[in-house]
């Protein structure tokens, strides 16, 4: 890699200008899209009003949270920040493969670091917030950096320790999460259709995340199993639920899960729409770890066996560490679909992301303002669902098995 | 220690029993299950008066689609309005196959391009669409664009082609073998063609979006041909262009050919998003329809029926080209 070097001038001209038609069509492509630029900063400068996404982006980020209880949410924000910076300071720290350990701070995250402080500074003003608000969007910053700086500086002594405590840090800080949003435990409750924007769409898709994994696992274990009545249940299931349109079971579960249980007993809205997509991501999920276990020798299960685990022993921890390892790119584009499926909450009047920017512009104030808030929104998912690639990405090269490894 | 090694396991260790054991509780959890959900689904719905009848087929529909290739009004019954769904899903499904193929096949041979620009290019397409969700997409083609166009005399002109506000005009045959073009009568377009901004933000969108995906096929199937094809190809003589088309692409398509199924299924059931955009597919139908009957399980049967048919009849044919492609050995 390195963008710099590989700029100089001769590779350039073979890069851009290696044969006349190339030098054309060079030409051609620089004039479309400095056209194309130029329009789109004349009309983010001089025509679109920002106003739409100023004024409400409290109801974009939260929705109707009560504004008395919104200090939860700051506080899980912060321990979000620093739970980031500190599996982004372990994840460094890990030895990879074909490359030493580039120092504290290695290039990339220099300029991450960078771009982040300058989003802290430009994004909370931009958005017209008050300084203090805008002073604790600066500490969450700081407070994310101090994280990778602590984590980049011991995480190494601690060696194992350290690389173990990050995935147990994310389950529990969901759970506190979960207490710190619902109430509960001496909080004040705050109910679920009092969730919205931002807040609705990471519950919802993480609640799914979280669930349809180890559904998905045990999915993918009965569609391989040699007992039939496992094996067709797992396919019957995994293939119903893939050959339907996410839509048409969200439709079935806000229409039919009232018929199917007891009176009472079925759960609001959101919850069968949490359900829904859990159900429906675990068939795909299924899927991805299925092809991961495909991919390990059947000798691994067989050996194992033979040195006398039995079959869950032998399964958990020989076969599907190395099957989970293969089938993380899978599962991670699978996550990544499932943050944006969630979108389609906005199309059974649930007030998502997606479903908040069309009741903001359905206020006659706001009416037109299409492209501000579809911009926006598409901006805010796109960085959403390309930090989760990066992050698996870097994941995924510092976990190869240590055979192929130094 | 030696008698006890030849005495039989005890039962829970038994191998044979064992799998029966395993599966007969299995089966019966599932079989109380669904019991329960069946007893809770016939009680709840002979309360509500909705036990399971298809009669209401029949009956006027009382509602009116907008744009449907089959001839269909508010007194016709139910079971025409879903069909014009159907058909109104296909339409969109079809020209969205072929249109993101097309561009999808043009993406993914483009990051292959000695041209670093436009390498770059399609890399920067392929990332940008695959990380928006669709239905985003879809509400920012349809409001964004398509609602944006100009109207009447300020539309969009290309030669035999007009888009406005109104929708897509294309030339054809009218009134026998006369060839029209789209014209302005009275300020409003018309011409043989029309395609309504609905259908064409639909389509665009999940041409844009499906494009991207199967971009990322082709680019990994071209990527699977070993670099040694396209130097021996050079080395014959071949030019870029036809060295592709008949070396390398016949090789990549036993690859890609499994991947597009997979996007091909994909963009048949994205398509029930058309009620992002105003467009009455088969699912907004069904919608309209179970919120005038109540009737919902039997809305999601056929709906569900109709989706999984349309998969069906894609994986045949593309399992049928599957065997074409793949190597034929004597």
């Amino acid at each position: 890699m390195g963008p710099i070097q590989r700029t100089a001038p001769s590779t350039l001209r073979k890069e851009l200008f290696n044969s006349p038609a190339d030098g054309l069509l060079t030409v051609l492509l620089i004039t479309g899209l400095a056209a194309a630029g130029y329009r789109l900063i004349d009309w983010a400068w001089h025509q679109a009003q920002w106003a739409v996404i100023q004024a409400n982006s409290t109801l974009f980020a939260v929705g109707r949270y009560p504004i008395e209880q919104q200090w939860r949410l700051w506080l899980l924000v912060a321990l979000l920040a620093a739970a980031t910076g500190l599996s982004w300071g372990v994840l460094r720290g890990l030895p990879l493969r074909d490359r030493p350990i580039q120092g504290l701070w290695p290039r990339n995250d220099r300029l991450a670091a960078g771009l982040l402080v300058l989003l802290a500074a430009w994004a909370p003003a931009a958005l017209g917030l008050t300084l203090a608000i805008q002073a604790r969007w600066w500490a969450l910053t700081g407070l994310l950096l101090l994280g990778r700086w602590l984590a980049g500086r011991y995480a190494p002594r601690l060696g194992q320790a350290a690389s173990l405590g990050v995935p147990l840090l994310w389950p529990l800080l969901y759970l506190t999460g979960m207490v710190l949003i619902g109430g509960g435990l001496g909080l004040v409750t705050v109910g679920a259709n009092e969730w919205g924007g931002l807040l609705l769409t990471l519950i919802q898709a993480s609640f799914a995340i979280l669930l349809s994994a180890p559904l998905g696992v045990l999915l993918a274990l009965g569609r391989r199993s040699s007992l039939p009545l496992l094996r067709w249940g797992s396919i019957i299931y995994i293939e119903f639920i893939r050959g339907a349109p996410l839509i048409t079971l969200l439709f079935l579960g806000q229409n039919i899960l009232g018929f199917l249980l007891p009176g009472g007993l079925a759960p609001d809205r959101i919850w069968r729409a949490a359900w829904i997509l859990t159900f429906f991501s675990a068939a795909y999920l299924a899927e991805a770890v299925r092809a991961g276990l495909a991919a390990v020798p059947r000798g691994q299960l067989e050996a194992a066996r033979s040195l006398g685990l039995n079959l869950p022993q032998a399964l958990s921890r020989v076969v599907l560490p190395q099957a989970l390892r293969i089938a993380l790119p899978t599962t991670v584009g699978q996550f990544i679909s499932l943050l944006q499926d969630t979108t389609l909450l906005s199309l059974i009047g649930l007030l998502d992301l997606l479903g908040t920017a069309r009741s903001v512009m359905a206020n006659p104030l706001y009416l037109g303002k299409n492209a501000e808030v579809y911009l926006t929104l598409a901006v805010l998912f796109w960085c959403c669902c390309a930090a989760l690639g990066l992050g698996s990405r870097a994941l995924e090269r510092r976990l190869n098995p240590p055979s192929l490894g130094r | 220690m030696a008698g006890r090694l030849s005495a039989s396991p005890p039962w829970w260790q038994n191998r044979r029993l064992l799998p029966w054991l395993v599966q007969g509780s299995v089966g019966l959890g599932i079989l109380v299950v669904i019991a329960f959900l069946l007893g809770n689904l016939v009680r709840n719905l002979s309360a509500a008066g909705l036990l399971l009848s298809w009669r209401w087929l029949g009956q006027p529909a009382s509602f009116d689609i907008a744009e449907s290739l089959l001839p269909f009004d508010a007194s016709e019954p139910y079971w025409r309005g879903l069909l014009a769904g159907l058909v109104n899903t296909l339409r969109v499904v079809g020209l969205g196959l072929v249109g993101a193929t097309l561009l999808g096949t043009l993406v993914g041979s483009a990051s292959f391009s000695s041209n670093g620009l436009l390498k770059r290019l399609a890399r920067i397409y392929v990332e940008v669409i695959r990380n928006i969700p669709l239905l985003l997409q879809l509400v920012f083609w349809y409001f964004v664009v398509f609602l944006a166009l100009p109207n009447g005399a300020a539309a969009i002109q290309l030669p035999g082609i007009v888009l406005a506000k109104s929708g897509l005009f294309l030339p054809g045959f009218e009134a026998g073998l006369h060839w029209t073009g789209p014209s302005l009568v009275d300020g409003v377009w018309q011409a043989p063609l029309r395609f309504t901004p609905e259908f064409g933000a639909l389509l665009t969108g999940l041409v844009v979006y499906t494009g991207a995906f199967i971009a990322e096929v082709v680019r990994g199937g071209i990527a699977s041909v070993p670099k040694g094809q396209w130097e021996a190809a050079t080395s014959l003589g071949f030019g870029p262009l036809l060295s592709l088309r008949r070396i390398i692409l016949p090789q990549a398509l036993r690859v890609i050919v499994p991947g597009l199924n997979t996007q091909y299924i994909s963009l048949a059931k994205n398509s029930s998003l058309a009620v992002a955009c105003g467009y009455t597919d088969l699912y907004s139908v069904a919608e309209t329809s179970l919120n005038q009957t109540g009737r919902a399980i039997e809305v999601i049967v056929i709906l569900l029926a109709a989706y999984l048919a349309i998969d069906l009849v894609i994986s045949l044919v593309m399992n049928g080209l599957n065997r074409l492609v793949q190597i034929q050995e004597r």
